[in-house]
């Protein structure tokens, strides 16, 4: 069994010279959040609501950081308006989007958003790839990564729920 | 900054001195009229006015503040782009850099969109839920002689400021 994909992430962030992690938390991302903590070059800022964690990103790249913002799929519509200032600005960001609402959901107040997601995203241009399988996660983050910060622009990836594993009413 | 009785400071005496001998100070100027009163003082390239993203001020600062800890950082912002982003300030309350100040020119009124009262016009205290969000500080200021200490504190790196 390779390592989870967590760890290659984490990784993937020290290659890239990530400095601030933004975080509304999920639990999908719980395990990349534990390896992020643990690790005090990584400056975790825990948001109230997704958006903060775009304008965050802003101020970071102004002040010379590289940043990446975890959060779950239905955050993506929080973030609507401030991803403008990424557009406007050529401001780069890393989105890793855990989702909801896709395969496998039990909670109807999840599909909605899941399903807008990503024309949600591709609409306020972000590059969306999506991984649906636990080979996919690393690749699309290193491809989201270095597309972010080579060419200025916000790029998310979607992570499924047939990679999460779809959370069930009794868990 | 505004009070209900008395006279009212002017924002843009306020913003001059506040900007003031600025050295290295990093400037957010949130969306409306502090965008404008910081430009008045002079175009400056470590300002960054905003004219979008609005409620994202703080967090801009916040993220500029965490990456650059040598440096004062300064949100300029209004009471309507503060309220947007309310929960910015419980998200500052938990990190605390010790460079970061947020000053909120506070006139009660949305001025970009024909100066409907906001919130603050109807008791909501942006100062006092800076405190309840940990910030050690939370002031209100009505005289000149405070903006005056409060560009002294913003200097000073001692803790983050926050005032109106």
């Amino acid at each position: 069994m390779s390592a989870h994909w967590s760890e290659g992430i984490y990784q993937l962030f020290k290659q890239q010279s990530i400095r601030q992690v933004s975080l509304v938390p999920d639990a999908g991302h719980s395990r990349l959040i534990k390896l992020c903590e643990a690790d005090a070059a990584l400056r975790m800022v825990r948001l109230t609501t997704e958006e903060e964690g775009i304008a965050l990103a802003v101020g970071a790249w102004l002040g010379g950081d590289k940043s990446v913002l975890l959060m779950q799929s239905s955050g993506v519509g929080n973030c609507i308006n401030m991803l403008s200032m990424l557009q406007v600005c050529q401001i780069p960001l890393a989105m890793l989007v855990t989702m909801r609402g896709d395969w496998g959901e039990f909670n109807p107040w999840q599909v909605p958003m899941g399903r807008a997601a990503k024309t949600v995203l591709e609409e306020m241009d972000v590059l969306v790839t999506s991984a649906q399988h636990e080979d996919e996660v690393v690749p699309a983050a290193e491809g989201a990564l270095r597309i972010a910060y080579n060419t200025y622009r916000p790029a998310a990836v979607l992570i499924g729920q047939r990679v999460l594993g779809a959370k069930t009413f009794t868990d | 900054m505004a009070s209900n009785s008395g006279q009212r400071l002017d924002r843009r005496e306020v913003a001059k001195v506040l900007l003031r001998d600025r050295g290295d100070l990093l400037v957010v100027a949130g969306l409306g009229a502090p965008a404008w009163d910081a430009t008045h003082v002079g175009d400056h390239p470590l300002n960054f006015p905003l004219w979008g993203g609005m409620g994202g001020a703080t967090a801009i600062g916040l993220g500029l503040a965490i990456a650059q800890p040598m440096r004062p950082v300064l949100v300029l912002t209004g009471d309507g782009e503060m309220l947007m982003g309310m929960g910015s300030l419980a998200t500052v309350g938990i990190d605390q850099p010790a460079n970061l100040s947020i000053v909120v020119l506070d006139n009660e009124h949305y001025g970009e969109t024909g100066m409907q009262e906001s919130h603050t016009a109807r008791g909501v205290d942006l100062a006092a839920a800076a405190l309840a969000c940990g910030l050690k500080s939370g002031v209100m200021v009505t005289q000149m002689e405070q903006v005056i200490a409060l560009r002294k504190a913003m200097h000073a790196m001692q803790g983050t400021v926050f005032a109106k």
